[in-house]
C-alpha cells in the first residue's frame, strides 16, 4: 500500500469494513442463533481461544428513526444510557464493568445503537445483569443530563467542526439525500443538540429500546447451551411491546447532478470525492448490491485496482485513487469515489480523469477475467473471518439492525460467487448516472496557495471514524 | 457515552499488559541461529508474524529526515525481478497482508498470510528485505505520497498540535522532528540513500521477531533461515542522545482559528525498566489511564462537560520518558479545563489514592489484561512488546504479581516523584479566551 495521505487511509479503511470485515468475513461465522419468547434475537458466535466473550445488545432504533427537529436524539440516548437506573446510580455502569476487570462502550449509527462490554468468560452474568437493567429501569436526572449534553457538543466539535474535510461530508451526505432521512448527520445538528429535554431522551428510550426491538449477540469463550439460561433470566422475563413501524421515507428520482465546494484557508492537500446513490441489501434495485461489490474490488481495491493503476502509478497526477460501496443500509447507500491530486495537479485535470474511467466502465464495462479476480480475492479473505472473537458479532449484529438474515450473510460468498460480468456492468451502467451524483471537493481559499511548507513534530494516526459521520462512540 | 482514546495507538505499544497464562510463548531458533518467539495456535489457518530492528528515523540524518519512513514506504514497492504491479498482484490475490513502518527508535515489519499461502509469503518478504528494486517510479510515487501527507498533516488540528507539543518537549532533538521528514528533506532523498539504508540498517544482531498462529517450530525454523538469513549480521550503531522532556511548567499558545483547543501536556516520565514502572502504571491508570472512571474523566468529562476525552499517558522511548496527557475543550472554557487538570495533579502528588481505587484498578488492570488478545496479528504484536521492551519470555507469568504488590504508600511516593505541577507544561493550539501563554 505504500504511503498513502491520512484522509485515504481513512477512506480505505471504510471500504475495508464494506468489503472485508463486514460481509466478506461471514461465510464462515457459523453462528448459532435462537429467539426468546418475548422476541428478543439471540446470536452466538463461538471462539474458544482466550477465555473472555464479548456481550452486545444492538437496538434496531438509530439516527434516522429520529423526528424533524430532534436529530442526534438516538447518539445522546446512548450516551444517557450511562447514566443510571432505579439500582445503578449514574456513571457506575462502567465503573462496574471495569472494577471487574472488563472494558465497556457503546456507538451509534444511522440504523442501530449498540452496547458492548468485553469481559472475563466468568464475568457473563454480571453485563447481562447490568444490561438488562438498563433496558427497562433507565432512570434519569437533568443534573447528569446538562453536562452530558456539552459533551456531546464537545464531541461535535472535536469530530466534525474543527475539522474542513468533516464539515464537507456532512454537506455532501445531506446533499445526496434530499429526503431520507440519512440526511441529516449522526451525531445531529447543532442547534438541536443544543435544544432538546430530558423528557425527548426518555420517550425515545421508552418508544424504541423493548427486547423485541433487540438483538443479543454474545461471541468468544460460549456455547449456545450455556447462554440460553442466562438470557432468559435476564432478557427473557422482560415483557415486548409494541414498537414503531422504522420508516426510510422514499427518496424521489434523482433529476440533476450536484457538487458541493468546501474552501478552507487551511486546506493544503485538495480533496475530491463523489457519491453516486445506490441501492443497499434492502433498498433500490437490491439485485446489483452484491455485483456493486466486485465492482468496487475491481475499481477500487487495493493498489492494482483501475483506478489506482491508472491515475497513481500510470498517469502520475494522483497520489490516491479510490472506491468503495456498503449495501449494508435500510434505506439506499452509495457508490463511492476519491482522489487526491498530486502537487501541482489541479481538482479539476483530476476530476476529468476520474470522471473518464468512471465513464469507461459505465460504457465500456468490465471484462470477465476481472470479475473472476476481484471475486477470488473478495474470497479468498475470508479465511480470516473468524480470526477475531469480536469483529463476527458486530457484523451480524448490523445485518440483523439493517434488514438481513443470519442466511443472508451466510450466504454472502455464494452469492458473490454467483456474480456475473453482465451483471456488473448493468449495474455499473445504471448506478453511475450523473443525476444520480454529489460531487464534494475539499479545496484551499486561494486557489494559487497550493504551497506547503513543513512544520515538525510527530504525526498521529487519525481515526476513521470522525470522518465517516455514520458511526459514532 | 463513549470515548474515543485519541491516544490509542500510543497507549498500546507503550503500555504492554498482558493476560494470564492462557497461551505458551516458546523460543524457535533456526538451524542457523536465528531466534523468534512463537506462540502456536492451529484453530485457524493463519499465521502473522512481528518483527523489528533497531533503529528508526531518530538516526535518520538531519538534512534527510524521513529516510527511515520513505524506505518503509518502498520495501513493498516491487523487489527481486517483481515491480510495484506484480508485487502487489502476488499479495493482494493470494490475500497476504504485508507492511512496514519507522516509528523514531525502530524500523518494523508485519507479515499476515493464510498457512496455503505461507512459503510465497515468507519469499516475499525475503525479496523486499534485502531486493528491493527501489524503481525510479515508484520511489517518485512515493515521493508524491509523503508530500501530500505533509500537507494534508497542516489541515489536521490534532497533527498540528502533536507536533508542536514534540517540538516543545524535544528541543534540537530528533524526537521533536516528524519522522517523515519536510518536503525538503525527503527531496533530498537519493536512490543511493535508500540502498544504504538497508544495507546498513537491517541487521540481524537487532532483529527480533515475534510468530503466532498455525506452524510448527520446525517449520517455521525453516522459513526463518530463508526469510532472514542473508541479512547482514550487523547493523550500523544507534547513536540518540538521552534527553529529558523540556518542561518549564509553561503555557504555549498556538493560534488556530478553530472552535476548540486541543490541549497536550507532560512532563518528565520515567523508563519502561525503572523500578517503578508498575506502581506509576497502577498511578496513571486511576488519574487519567482507565477510560470512563479515571480521575480526569471524571472531573473534567461527567461533572463539567468540558470534554469528550481527557486522558493521561505513560511514554517510556528509548532515549527520553514523558508523562503526558491530552484534552481538548471549547475555547471559552479550555482555561478551566487547565485548571481542572492541574489540580487532580496536586491532589494525586499530595494525597495518594485510596484503598479501594487501588483495589479496583488491580482488578481492572489483571482482569482486562486477555481481552486485547483479538487476533493472531493483536498477539503476535504483544510477543513483540514483550520481547523488544526485554520484559522475559516468562512475563505471562509473572505480571499479576508486579501489578498486585504496588501498595498504597507505593502509588504517594511515586505521584510525588513524578507529578509536579510547577513543572507541567502545556501546548493548546485554538483561540482560547482567558488564558494567555504563562
Amino acid at each position: 500500500m505504500t504511503m498513502v495521505p491520512l484522509k485515504i487511509v481513512a477512506a480505505c479503511l471504510a471500504v475495508g469494513l464494506s468489503a472485508l470485515s463486514g460481509p466478506v468475513r461471514a461465510q464462515v461465522f457459523n453462528p448459532e442463533t435462537f429467539t426468546l419468547k418475548n422476541g428478543m434475537q439471540v446470536v452466538v458466535i463461538a471462539n474458544h481461544r482466550v477465555p473472555v466473550i464479548s456481550h452486545m445488545v444492538y437496538y434496531k432504533v438509530g439516527s434516522a428513526d429520529e423526528v424533524a427537529g430532534k436529530t442526534g436524539l438516538a447518539h445522546m440516548l446512548e450516551h444517557m444510557m450511562f447514566k443510571g437506573t432505579k439500582t445503578v446510580p449514574a456513571g457506575a455502569f462502567s465503573q462496574l464493568v471495569a472494577s471487574n476487570g472488563g472494558r465497556d462502550n457503546a456507538f451509534t449509527t444511522a440504523d442501530y445503537t449498540a452496547f458492548y462490554q468485553n469481559v472475563a468468560a466468568d464475568k457473563l452474568d454480571l453485563v447481562m445483569k447490568l444490561e438488562a437493567d438498563r433496558m427497562t429501569n433507565l432512570s434519569l436526572k437533568d443534573q447528569d443530563f446538562q453536562p452530558e449534553r456539552q459533551v456531546v457538543l464537545e464531541e461535535r466539535r472535536m469530530r466534525i467542526e474543527n475539522e474542513p474535510e468533516a464539515l464537507l461530508e456532512e454537506q455532501i451526505e445531506a446533499a445526496l439525500f434530499l429526503n431520507s432521512p440519512y440526511h441529516h448527520p449522526v451525531i445531529g445538528w447543532r442547534n438541536e443538540i443544543e435544544k432538546y429535554t430530558l423528557s425527548d431522551i426518555v420517550d425515545f428510550h421508552r418508544r424504541w429500546y423493548a427486547p423485541n426491538n433487540a438483538v443479543l449477540l454474545v461471541s468468544g469463550d460460549i456455547t449456545a447451551a450455556r447462554l440460553k439460561p442466562l438470557a432468559e433470566k435476564y432478557y427473557g422475563v422482560i415483557p415486548s411491546r409494541p414498537v414503531p413501524l422504522r420508516q426510510r421515507t422514499e427518496e424521489p428520482p434523482p433529476v440533476a447532478a450536484r457538487t458541493v465546494d468546501m474552501r478552507d484557508p487551511d486546506v493544503h492537500q485538495p480533496n475530491w470525492e463523489r457519491l453516486y446513490l445506490a441501492p443497499s441489501y434492502h433498498s433500490g434495485e437490491t439485485k446489483y448490491a452484491y455485483p456493486l461489490q466486485v465492482l468496487a474490488e475491481i475499481l477500487g481495491g487495493g493498489t492494482t485496482s483501475r483506478l489506482y493503476k491508472t491515475l497513481v502509478v500510470d498517469q502520475k497526477i494522483a497520489v490516491s485513487a479510490a472506491a468503495g460501496y456498503d449495501p449494508g443500509s435500510i434505506g439506499l447507500s452509495s457508490f463511492s469515489f476519491e482522489a487526491s491530486p498530486r502537487s501541482g495537479v489541479s481538482v479539476e485535470n483530476l476530476q476529468a480523469a476520474m470522471v473518464a474511467e468512471i465513464q469507461s466502465v459505465a460504457t465500456q464495462g468490465v471484462r470477465a477475467e476481472e470479475v473472476d479476480q476481484a471475486k477470488s480475492r473478495l474470497q479468498t479473505a475470508i479465511v480470516y473471518a473468524k480470526d477475531s472473537y469480536a469483529s463476527g458479532a458486530r457484523v451480524l449484529g448490523a445485518a440483523l439492525c439493517t434488514g438481513e438474515s443470519v442466511a443472508d450473510v451466510e450466504a454472502w460468498p455464494e452469492r458473490i460467487a454467483a456474480v456475473t460480468p453482465d451483471l456488473v456492468n448493468e449495474a455499473a451502467r445504471q448506478i453511475l448516472r450523473d443525476e444520480r451524483a454529489v460531487t464534494g471537493r475539499l479545496l484551499p481559499s486561494d486557489p494559487n496557495d497550493a504551497t506547503t511548507k513543513a512544520v515538525t513534530s510527530e504525526p498521529a494516526p487519525r481515526l476513521p471514524a470522525g470522518l465517516s459521520g455514520r458511526e459514532l462512540r | 457515552m463513549t470515548f474515543r482514546p485519541l491516544l490509542c495507538a500510543l497507549v498500546l505499544c507503550t503500555l504492554p499488559v498482558w493476560p494470564a497464562a492462557a497461551m505458551t510463548v516458546e523460543r524457535v531458533s533456526s538451524p542457523g541461529g536465528i531466534e523468534a518467539w512463537l506462540v502456536q495456535d492451529h484453530a485457524n489457518p493463519i499465521i502473522a508474524v512481528e518483527f523489528g530492528f533497531k533503529g528508526g528515523a531518530a538516526v535518520d540524518p538531519s538534512d534527510k529526515s524521513g529516510l527511515a519512513e520513505m524506505v518503509s514506504g518502498l520495501l513493498d514497492e516491487g523487489a527481486g525481478d517483481l515491480d510495484s504491479q506484480a508485487f502487489h498482484g502476488k499479495l493482494e490475490d493470494l490475500a497476504i497482508s504485508f507492511g512496514f513502518s519507522a516509528s523514531q527508535d525502530a524500523f518494523q515489519g508485519h507479515l499476515k498470510t493464510i498457512t496455503a499461502n505461507r512459503q510465497t509469503a515468507f519469499d516475499l518478504l525475503r525479496l523486499a528485505l534485502t531486493k528491493p528494486r527501489f524503481d525510479a517510479d515508484a520511489v517518485d510515487r512515493v515521493r508524491g505520497q509523503i508530500h501530500a501527507i505533509l500537507a494534508e498533516e497542516l489541515q489536521s488540528p490534532d497533527v498540528i498540535a502533536r507536533r508542536a507539543f514534540a517540538r516543545k518537549m524535544y528541543p534540537n532533538h530528533p524526537y521533536g522532528s516528524p519522522i517523515n521528514g519536510t518536503p525538503e528533506s525527503v527531496d533530498a532523498i537519493t536512490v543511493a540513500d535508500l540502498n544504504a539504508w538497508v544495507a546498513g540498517h537491517l541487521g540481524r544482531d537487532t532483529l527480533t521477531i515475534s510468530v503466532v498462529g498455525d506452524i510448527s517450530p520446525a517449520d517455521l525454523g525453516l522459513l526463518l533461515d530463508q526469510t532472514f538469513g542473508a541479512l547482514p549480521a550487523h547493523a550500523a550503531p544507534v547513536d540518540v542522545a538521552d534527553i529529558a522532556p523540556a518542561a518549564d511548567g509553561k503555557i504555549d499558545v498556538v493560534h488556530r482559528a478553530i472552535p476548540q483547543s486541543i490541549v497536550l501536556f507532560g512532563e518528565q516520565g520515567l523508563k519502561r525498566d525503572d523500578p517503578d514502572w508498575y506502581v506509576a502504571y497502577v498511578m496513571n491508570y486511576i488519574l487519567g489511564g482507565g477510560g470512563f472512571s479515571s480521575r480526569l474523566m471524571t472531573e473534567v468529562r461527567v461533572k463539567r462537560g468540558l470534554a469528550y476525552g481527557v486522558s493521561s499517558y505513560l511514554l517510556p522511548r528509548d532515549h527520553s520518558a514523558l508523562f503526558g496527557g491530552q484534552v481538548a475543550t471549547r475555547n471559552d472554557r479550555v482555561k478551566d479545563s487547565l485548571q481542572v487538570i492541574k489540580e487532580e495533579w496536586r491532589r494525586m502528588a499530595e494525597d495518594g489514592v485510596t484503598p479501594k481505587e487501588l483495589a479496583d484498578a488491580k482488578t481492572y488492570l489483571n482482569g482486562s489484561f486477555p481481552l486485547q488478545l483479538e487476533s493472531t496479528a493483536a498477539i503476535a504484536g504483544l510477543v513483540q512488546v514483550i520481547q523488544t521492551e526485554k520484559l522475559g519470555i516468562d512475563y505471562l507469568d509473572r505480571r499479576k504479581a508486579l501489578i498486585d504488590k504496588v501498595t498504597l504508600a507505593d502509588v504517594k511516593r511515586v505521584a510525588r516523584r513524578l507529578l509536579d505541577v510547577d513543572h507541567l507544561s502545556f501546548v493548546v493550539l485554538g483561540d482560547p479566551q482567558g488564558l494567555s501563554a504563562e
